[in-house]
């Protein structure tokens, strides 16, 4: 049987996202919280690989203790067991402070995980970085960017699964070794809803907290103490963008905004 | 030119934290594109931080020939780590053969391309020379204190956010493909090619690879020069194909927002946004869109931008060079049937 760790994060959800006119960031609601969108693919991933082969399945997340809501949503989808990563001394961890409490964590609660399996990036932060080094700090191979999942082979000694790999000049079709870890693009599988009769049941589950007197991790290495980085500024992008704008109202308006539009498409040497 | 094959040991001596090295990308043994477009990035740099430009590559077998194109676009030395089993990129392999070296040369600044290859290796080699990265930074920066200073879209494309490494090094940073030119071509300029040769592997790699299969050659929306993309002002998908021929007689390439790839108009790889892909076109020619912040996030880079939308309000016209207010389906004809013109438009 395969034993399968997903890591999840908790994102705002961006089809709800507004700006504020007056200062240009982004307002955000706790409420507007969801499961990464890309995560679900990894998951529908999980389950079918447990249809198919058997697994146990254990979804992992690192966040504020409303993360659980997260964590909730993947069980009701048939996930077996969530773990929550939740404490303030890990606040402020930069990717490289994530990956090492999630990959000690899996180490303490899944020691001989097979497979792990990643959405390609969050949609808030957007770097997909903490898949790879996941992979990194557990010393396992990583193989990110799989378009499809194929079958799995099991030797007395080996365990091999059959991916696709996209890449810039096309598809790889590779056979990987495990234990290892995956991200998975959305043309991986369709996510299936939670079912009723499950959100039912997790609706009231305890999730586990694991927090920082239960990982005992070195305080260097967690929080914004153990994060090379730092962000020094924020600002909003200038855009210096001249705009002429064309309003159509008439026959004329049409012919005047359409040739204008060439001239300039022809100015640029655009056309 | 010199032309040495060294031991690791004797790699002590490129250490210097001044130097900006690069990680080239190559396929069979022929450079891409974006390692040029990298050179572009860490020449300005190593001016500003007073030191020289290292260029590195890792594959089985690099013709001279090749490497000595890294010089004439801007590189002072090339590293070619080169063993049998480099033949194709496997992580395992790879990150192994590189972690050694870069922990030889102790670089202050690496950049690489950030992509399907620079985003998988380069956070897998941070986390094991526990140092910081960041990924798909607009501009890259060297302080006098010797801190890149790394630019990056944060929080969907409308704020920036620069970010340092200020104790650990190398500070690692990928830049997108297409985001810049490179250099131009310097044929007579001077450099050093340094050849490794890779200790054997101490086990085999973990990922086989079977087959591969190309893309086909029709240009993606990454690569494309001009873009027209679709939103929701479409309509329905049958009004896809006269915008099919208008893109194809400019040469252009379809793009869409999520909405019009969510309903199945347009298969995922034309999507452009922050759940999409991250265009850098010439231009960008936006039909029907309205401009959501996820897709500005995907599309602002790109030089100039043309938007037609019924609505003045739409958000995209904030961010565009020439826009019109009003009716796609009665623009889209007119412009098609002017640009067709050899001589171009005739005065109304």
């Amino acid at each position: 049987m395969l034993k399968i760790a997903l890591l999840i994060k908790q994102v705002p959800e961006t089809g709800s996202v507004r700006m504020d006119e007056t200062t240009g960031t982004v307002i955000r609601k706790a409420a507007d919280a969801i499961v990464n969108p890309l995560d679900l693919y990894a998951v529908e991933v999980s389950l079918q690989l447990k249809e198919k082969y058997g697994a146990e399945i254990f979804a992992f997340s690192m966040g504020p203790p409303s993360a659980a809501a997260a964590l909730r949503e993947v069980l009701s989808m048939g996930v077996d067991s969530a773990c929550l990563i939740s404490d303030p001394a890990f606040g402020g961890s930069d990717t490289w402070a994530t990956a090492h409490i999630l990959s000690e964590t899996i180490k303490k609660i899944v020691p001989d995980v097979n497979l792990i399996l990643c959405g390609e990036r969050a949609t808030d932060g957007d770097t997909g970085q903490v898949g790879p080094e996941v992979a990194s700090a557990l010393d396992i191979p990583v193989v990110a960017y799989v378009a499809a999942v194929g079958g799995l082979t099991e030797t007395s000694d080996a365990k091999e699964l059959e991916l696709t790999r996209s890449t810039e000049y096309g598809q790889e079709e590779i056979r990987l070794r495990l234990p290892a870890l995956i991200t998975v693009l959305k043309s991986v599988a369709s996510p299936r809803l939670p079912t009723l009769d499950r959100k039912i049941q997790v609706r009231k589950a305890k999730i586990p907290v694991y927090t920082q007197k239960d990982l005992h991790l070195d305080p260097g290495n967690i929080g914004l103490k153990g994060s090379p980085t730092r962000i020094v500024k924020t600002f909003r992008p200038q855009i210096i963008r001249h705009c002429t704008i064309k309003t159509l109202t008439d026959e004329s308006s049409l012919q005047d905004a359409v040739t204008s539009l060439v001239t300039w498409l022809q100015q640029k040497e655009l056309v | 030119m010199q032309n040495d094959s060294i031991t690791c040991n004797s790699l002590k001596k490129f250490q210097s934290p001044d130097d900006i090295w690069i990680l080239a990308e190559q396929r069979n043994g022929i450079l891409q594109t974006v390692s040029f477009e990298l050179l572009a990035r860490a020449v300005p740099l190593a001016v500003q931080s007073g030191g020289s430009v290292h260029a590195v590559v890792i594959g089985s077998s690099l013709p001279d020939s090749e490497l000595k194109r890294l010089i004439e676009y801007g590189a002072d030395r090339v590293f070619a780590i080169e063993s049998p089993f480099f033949e194709h990129y496997t992580i395992d392999l790879y990150s192994q053969a590189l972690i050694g070296f870069f922990q030889d040369c102790r670089p202050g600044q690496l950049i690489a391309a950030a992509t399907t290859f620079g985003r998988t290796i380069m956070p897998y080699l941070a986390m094991k020379l526990h140092t910081g990265l960041t990924a798909d930074c607009t501009k890259l920066e060297m302080s006098d204190s010797r801190r890149m200073l790394q630019t990056r879209p944060a929080a969907g494309g409308n704020i920036m956010a620069t970010i340092q490494c200020p104790e650990h090094r190398p500070q690692m940073a990928t830049v997108r493909s297409h985001s810049c030119k490179p250099l131009d071509i310097d044929k007579d300029r001077q450099g050093e090619i340094i050849r490794i040769a890779a200790c054997p592997p101490s086990k085999t790699s973990a990922v086989t690879i079977q087959k591969f299969i190309p893309v086909s050659e029709e240009t993606t929306i990454q690569n494309a020069t001009k873009i027209v993309a679709v939103g929701r002002g479409i309509k329905r998908a049958e009004n896809l194909k006269p915008i099919q021929q208008f893109a194809k007689s400019i040469g252009a390439v379809l793009g869409a927002t999520r909405e019009v790839v969510d309903r199945g108009w347009l298969p995922y790889s034309c999507q452009i946004g922050l759940s999409g892909k991250t265009i850098t076109p010439r231009l960008y020619i936006g039909l029907g869109v309205s401009g959501a912040i996820q897709h500005l996030a995907g599309m602002q880079t790109a030089e100039k931008i043309v938007a037609v939308n019924k609505d003045p309000d739409a958000p995209i016209f904030r961010i565009a060079d020439f826009g019109i207010v009003g009716d796609l389906f009665d623009v889209l004809p007119l412009l098609s049937e002017m640009l067709q013109k050899p001589s171009g438009p005739s005065p109304v």
